[in-house]
């Protein structure tokens, strides 16, 4: 702490210089901040799976549909403990832009199967009751201001054409803040009892709730196997690898977001390095007299790289401050088009961390040349 | 007494014995000191005038400890500081030099008072403690009103005056000035050397200058001549009396 007056007048001799560093590390770390927030959003799908459920395609393609009749035999292996189905929608409300995931459920087994996904009682009750209901996940009740008794039409263009009215009857929350909560649910009887004739009874997928997650592998095999040669053979994996293969479909968005991240990093890197050098050059003879009046090589080490770490970390809380402001406003403007966008303690600790370590790397090479410079050569430049 | 025959007695201060100093430059051998004896006892004021080039501030240099010889041997107080390792040569400094610059080397950013505290950061002194030193140390060179003056707010002579409070402010066993007033006015330079005269007189303190300028080296007890390396004639202020064949008291 006796130091703190030398170290603290030393960081603010220059003071655009200062500000324009410590804006380097604020813009890095909002974007860092972005980048892991948006990279963690396709990433969840996989994080947030249950480790106990299973997901049942068509071996084709995830377009082409299963017999509902698999439903019984699949039931019937062993490891099994629920299973439920669903179709896609992919209806448009409104407009095109106003874009948010419509699923066909099973009713009997959605929630015994996502149990995470909560429904109250009543709501569910009253859903159930009724063919045109709905259940909307919080998210997208907010964004449209939709609450429950709404009616509200979906135009298809899959599903033999026109508008679809449904009643809302209930809204579902995630038990966790990464849950989702943009999806759409509607009855399975309503949508079997309007669809042309040729696809009726045929399901987009199946997914199946285990008796425990040591079972996945097994049985997976076994439904595989259950189906194969047959008309419709399956393709079974867990959740979260369904998850994961299915955000590749973007494209490779992790590679992306990392090599970015990387480039801004490496760039702030240089930049800080590059302000740091240049000012403890300038200081040089004062740090020779310092190191002359006994001020020991490791001291003066120790002052350069805490103004570097000082800036790394006034610039990475602004940049993180920041984004944690920023970020709610983004999802909503994304309009639901990105997953629920959530920057996590780990992505702000992770933030912080990388800007500490830029600042010491930053700060290490302009110190270590301090801290062996000679006071005789150094004094003779005064 | 100052000896430069290399027969000084044990209670010497500073003991120099056969000090040589070569630089390698650009793969030439450049001889800077040859051979160099010298005895300064406490309270002794020296100064050392000779042309550039001649030796003088590598001499103080080595003196100081911020330089290592390339022969020879220096001790301070008993402690040979040309055995120390780098690191005990740094603390060593801290606790027996006081380091006079010709530009006074302040740090800008730090008040007049900040400046002066900073050898003492490096002791336990608590903050008031710290506090009453420097305090002391600005009444001494006559600068208590301007202690929360930044260096650019002060005038050539101010600034060596901090410079000053600095140097004794951790009380050290002897002072090296390096050119003290070469870049001030004729005024600002008496003014100075009263200052330093006072430290000798009234504080005892022991005192190395470097200087180009006879005025300002008169007022040393000692004044020795280096040229090419070496101590060529030695004068006791006002005797005008030569020191190189003996002592001079």
């Amino acid at each position: 702490m006796r130091f703190l007056s030398l170290i603290s007048a030393n960081l603010f001799r220059k003071k655009i210089r200062f500000l324009l560093t410590l804006g380097s590390f604020a813009v890095a770390l909002f974007l860092f901040a972005f980048l892991a927030v948006v990279k963690d959003a396709f990433g969840r799908g996989s994080d947030v799976a249950g480790a106990d459920r299973l997901v049942i395609i068509n071996r084709v393609s995830i377009i082409n549909t299963i017999p509902l009749k698999y439903r019984d035999q699949i039931l019937r292996i062993p490891g099994v403990k629920y299973i439920t189905h669903n179709n896609w929608f992919g209806g448009i409300y409104q407009e095109e832009k106003n874009f948010f995931p419509q699923f066909v459920i099973d009713p009997e087994n959605q929630r015994q199967v996502f149990p995470e996904l909560i429904v109250p009682d009543d709501q569910w009750s009253a859903f159930l009751k009724d063919r045109q209901g709905a259940i909307v996940g919080a998210r997208t009740a907010t964004r449209f201001g939709w609450r429950i008794g709404d009616r509200i039409p979906i135009k298809t263009t899959i599903w033999g054409g026109g508008a679809w009215e449904f009643n809302i009857d209930g809204i579902y929350h995630g038990k966790r803040q990464e849950d989702d909560e943009t999806q759409f649910w509607f009855q399975w009887d309503q949508f079997e009892e309007r669809i042309p004739a040729g696809i009726k009874g045929q399901v987009g997928w199946y997914v199946v709730k285990l008796e425990s997650p040591d079972d996945a592998v097994r049985v997976a095999k076994a439904i595989d196997q259950q189906f194969a040669n047959s008309p419709s053979e399956t393709k079974t994996e867990t959740e979260s690898a369904f998850a994961a293969s299915w955000v590749k479909q973007f494209g490779n968005i992790q590679f992306l977001i990392v090599t970015i991240g990387t480039v801004v990093f490496f760039t702030l890197l240089l930049v800080t390095g590059n302000t740091m050098a240049i000012s403890v050059r300038e200081r040089t003879p004062e740090l020779a007299v310092l190191k002359a009046i006994g001020y020991s090589d490791r001291m003066v080490l120790f002052f350069v790289l805490a103004e570097s770490l000082i800036i790394a970390l006034m610039g990475g809380l602004f940049g993180l401050g920041l984004a944690y402001l920023a970020v709610p406003a983004l999802g909503a403007a994304l309009n639901g088009l990105l997953p629920n966008l959530v920057l996590s303690l780990s992505i702000l600790a992770s933030g912080l961390g990388v800007a500490l370590v830029v600042g010491v790397a930053s700060g290490l090479l302009p110190g270590i040349g301090a801290m062996r410079m000679s006071v005789v050569n150094a004094l003779r430049r005064v | 007494m100052i000896r430069v025959d290399g027969n000084g007695g044990s209670s010497s201060l500073i003991k120099v014995r056969g000090l040589n100093k070569t630089y390698s430059r650009g793969g030439e051998k450049i001889q800077v000191l040859q051979g160099l004896n010298l005895d300064v006892d406490k309270g002794d004021f020296v100064a050392f005038m000779g042309p550039s080039g001649s030796g003088k501030t590598t001499l103080l240099n080595l003196l100081g400890g911020l330089d290592v010889p390339s022969a020879g041997s220096i001790t301070v107080a008993g402690d040979e500081i040309t055995r120390m390792s780098a690191r005990k040569l740094t603390e060593w400094r801290a606790r027996h030099v006081g380091f006079i610059f010709q530009m006074y080397n302040l740090i800008p950013v730090l008040t007049a008072f900040q400046n002066i505290e900073l050898p003492l950061l490096l002791t336990k002194l608590s903050k008031s403690e710290r506090r009453k030193h420097v305090e002391t140390a600005l009444s001494i060179v006559n600068l208590a009103d301007r202690m929360h003056h930044y260096p650019r707010q002060l005038s050539g002579g101010q600034e060596q005056r901090v410079s000053i409070a600095r140097a004794i402010v951790s009380d050290p066993t002897f002072l090296l000035c390096d050119e003290p007033t070469g870049d001030l006015d004729r005024k600002s330079a008496d003014e100075i050397m009263a200052l330093v005269d006072e430290l000798v007189a009234k504080y005892g303190k022991t005192v190395l200058m470097v200087t180009h300028d006879p005025l300002v080296a008169a007022r040393a007890h000692t004044t020795l001549h280096l040229e090419k390396g070496v101590l060529v004639e030695g004068t006791r202020s006002g005797a005008g009396q030569s020191v190189l064949a003996g002592g001079i008291a």
